[in-house]
């Protein structure tokens, strides 16, 4: 029966069910959707096989697969299939989805530069094995014919590995003498090119010393610290990108032959665009048509939506409740509220990086040590020796060898992998190689308050005050309304069990509130000024029934997971917490009550924020701003270190060093704790080489060092290196 | 000592397989997904639709 069968390949039994060679051939499709899905909280096998066969089982799905290291999902589909359809069928399942736009992903760019360089380091090691086993040889007593063998031999392989690995530190070692500056790839070059050079020398003269095991290892194990800081940049750089393409850009033009979904670059001055309600506003405009409420807290703080009809300047970010509008469009391209977020984000960027690493403080003290302790050494011997350049320059280079900074390259790469490693799982994402070491030294800790602290979604607050008659009359109204408010208020009613009055003819009034009749009165739902109350200072809505006086509903912002054992937790650590905000003072108080945080300021404009921070960074303290709106932005970029959650806009984002990808704040304070842990343990690597380097170099200058000193040098302290910044990750 | 000549060139083929192992997995982005696939292993599903 089987020789019925075609012959298939043995070796993919899979293939012979599944399509998916047709789909790789289908790969170059233009009738195909490739989209992709980040999924901050995936963590274990169940969640892959949840995911892929959840997203499989939906109509149009070719094929998803999860990449649970980055953290997100690959989806080939049928050019019908939306990632809005999809995030929804993934919160059903019970986990969070954000679309990415995979145009503005070039992780393939940085792919191939991390298996390049992965690759020199397999070659390396490859090299270093061998010839380290070759030396042994030469270190146990081979002598003469036999010891030249094995140096030859080590020289074959060591002579084009050298040329192949270490690439990387002779471009970057030229580029820096091109512009006439020393770096830390000027040694390790020179120490390894000397070694190279001077042991080819000896073995031509049947010396008895070969570095040939040395050069490698130094290569190997500085390739090893340079793979490990390229891959740390590659997370946060592919991950910055990742958080820039949340935001797919996306408007709705109207066009003569009706509506259109146009990306906005390509949207031009004067041109209509159609916001729905619930969605962003995508460009600067005024609003030609149309009544709603919007709400503005991302861009100014406000917890209150305000009014908006025709006439009304709106800006992009901001977001439309209730009802459509039709906005046309005063600033595109260059001139619009857009790039001034860029041209904010590029002065936040020359602005800082004023802060110098311990690492490049530590090669600006050691780059030069190192040239002048060998030249030291190899003029000394010269001297001693009577002229015997052969003897003065081996000594020379076992000084340049022993001194390199192996441990060196290694201390901070080390360090700050384990501890943003250790930090990603608790879902934060450090954008900055130095944020580490800053977010150390913080003393002072400033929140924004709406959209930070807050989730910036209300809670009705006082529905006990309320006869149950009113209750039912306003879930009626409420439930027939998209806005947050009306939504929190139907939303806490049912909870408390309250079943709908019959309210007949509800409709919507787009920008005022809800109306409907109820028992032969007209009930109304909505703003202070629609129902003819006066508006107090908390965030409410109203409700009148007939002729009789409104009565109040107050919200509160309801409060971001996590945010109070963050600011306990922070304050327990010794730290000064404030909140300034620019909303109203009632909710700021109230909220700075309820968390116990004596320093708060209400009403700050953007100038206003960053002024205050700025002020408390000249006097002398070291300030962590956390914030989430465009009107952070300056204070975010003004503060020693700063951090922004997933949800913030993205200048906010782009400014802050640290991002948090979940809703959660708790892992804040844990963050701090881990800072300086870490940094700790750089200055702990630090000594370790130190002490190396001030054991080793004596024995070298005295000219005692042997290769096989060096190799044992040069291994211990490398191991002893990483195993110490390993600490971190438990 | 003659035997040298043929085993340190063995030695070298052998480590050099070693490697060739590593390219070649490395070019199959065998480590595109470290953590994802050291967890699907222990996944009972049929996985009928292996990465390409």
């Amino acid at each position: 029966m089987t020789a019925a069968f075609p012959p298939r390949p043995a070796a993919c039994p899979a293939c012979a069910v599944a399509p998916a060679a047709e789909a790789l051939a289908k790969a170059d499709d233009p009738t195909e959707a490739r989209l992709l899905l980040s999924l901050p909280t995936i963590h274990c096998a169940g969640c892959i096989s949840a995911v892929e066969r959840g997203l499989a089982a939906e109509p149009g799905v070719r094929s998803a697969r999860v990449n649970l290291t980055l953290k997100r999902v690959s989806v080939e589909a049928e050019p019908d299939v939306t990632a809005a359809g999809l995030i929804a069928v993934l919160d059903r399942l019970g986990y969070e989805a954000h679309e990415l736009d995979p145009g503005m992903l070039s992780a393939t760019a940085t792919d191939k530069a991390g298996r390049d360089i992965l690759m020199r380091l397999a070659v390396a090691g490859f090299a270093m094995m061998n010839v380290m086993l070759l030396s042994v040889a030469v270190w146990s007593g081979a002598a003469d014919a036999t010891r030249d063998l094995f140096h030859w031999v080590s020289a074959a392989i060591a002579l084009p590995t050298i040329a192949f690995s270490a690439q990387p530190f002779f471009r970057n070692a030229w580029g820096a003498l091109a512009a006439k500056r020393l770096n830390m790839d000027v040694p390790i070059s020179l120490a390894i090119l000397l070694a190279a050079g001077m042991s080819l020398y000896e073995v031509t003269q049947s010396g008895a010393h070969a570095y040939f095991d040395a050069a490698l290892s130094l290569t190997f194990f500085l390739l090893a610290g340079r793979y490990l800081d390229h891959r740390t940049r590659a997370v946060a750089r592919s991950a910055a990108e990742e958080l820039a393409a949340l935001e797919v850009p996306r408007a709705l033009k109207i066009t003569d032959t009706g509506e259109q979904t146009v990306s906005i670059a390509e949207l031009a001055v004067g041109d209509i665009v159609r916001v729905k309600p619930g969605a962003r506003v995508p460009v600067d405009g005024v609003i030609t048509d149309g009544q709603s409420e919007i709400d503005r807290s991302l861009l100014t703080g406000e917890s209150l939506p305000a009014f908006a009809g025709a006439g009304t300047v709106v800006c992009a970010g901001e977001v439309n409740l209730t009802g459509p509008l039709s906005v046309r469009v005063t600033a595109a391209g260059e001139d619009s509220s857009l790039h001034r977020m860029a041209d904010l984000v590029a002065m936040a960027e020359s602005a800082r990086n004023r802060y110098t690493s311990l690492a490049d403080r530590a090669a600006r003290i050691y780059a030069p040590g190192v040239h002048l302790l060998s030249l030291f050494a190899f003029i000394g011997w010269l001297v001693q020796s009577g002229g015997d350049v052969r003897l003065a320059l081996n000594i020379a280079v076992a000084v340049l060898i022993i001194t390199c900074p192996c441990a060196l390259g290694l201390a901070v790469p080390a360090v700050t992998t384990a501890a943003s490693g250790r930090l990603f799982k608790r879902g934060m994402l450090i954008k900055d190689g130095t944020a580490l070491e800053r977010l150390a030294e913080v003393d002072t800790v400033v929140f924004d308050k709406t959209g930070t602290l807050t989730l910036g979604a209300p809670e009705a607050t006082n529905l006990g005050d309320h006869p149950r008659r009113e209750l039912e009359v306003a879930l009626a109204l409420a439930a027939g309304s998209a806005h947050p408010l009306a939504a929190a208020l139907a939303d806490a009613a049912r909870r408390a069990g309250i079943q709908p009055a019959r309210v007949t003819d509800v409709h919507e009034v787009p920008g005022y509130g809800v109306e409907g009749t109820w028992a032969g009165e007209t009930v109304r739902f909505g703003r202070a000024g629609w129902l003819g109350a006066e508006p107090g200072r908390n965030t409410a809505a109203w409700l009148r029934i007939g002729a009789a006086a409104p009565i109040e509903f107050t919200f509160a912002d309801s409060l971001r997971p996590g945010a109070e054992e963050a600011v306990r937790a922070l304050r327990a650590q010794g730290k000064a917490v404030h909140l300034i905000s620019g909303d109203a003072e009632g909710p700021v108080a109230d909220m700075a009550a309820r968390l116990g945080i004596e320093n708060w300021v209400a009403g700050a404009l953007p100038a206003d924020k960053a002024a205050r921070v700025r002020a408390l960074g000249d006097a002398g303290h070291r300030v962590l701003m956390v914030g989430d709106g465009l009107n952070d932005t300056a204070a975010l970029t003004a503060a020693y270190v700063s951090v922004s959650p997933a949800t913030a806009l993205d200048a906010a984002r782009v400014a802050s060093d640290i991002v948090l990808l979940g809703a959660d704040l708790a892992p804040l304070a844990e963050a701090a704790v881990t800072a300086k842990k870490a940094t700790r343990r750089i200055k702990e690597n630090f000594t370790i080489a130190a002490l190396y380097n001030m054991i080793a170099v004596p024995i070298a200058l005295l000219g005692f060092a042997t290769p096989l000193a060096a190799a044992l040098a040069m291994s211990a302290s490398s191991i002893s290196v990483s195993l110490n910044a390993l600490r971190l990750r438990s | 000592m003659q035997i040298l000549v043929y085993l340190i060139p063995i030695s070298l083929f052998l480590g050099g397989l070693g490697l060739a192992a590593f390219f070649w997995a490395l070019r199959s982005r065998q480590f595109d997904d470290p953590e994802g696939d050291s967890r699907r292993i222990l996944s009972d599903d049929w996985d009928d639709q292996p990465r390409p």
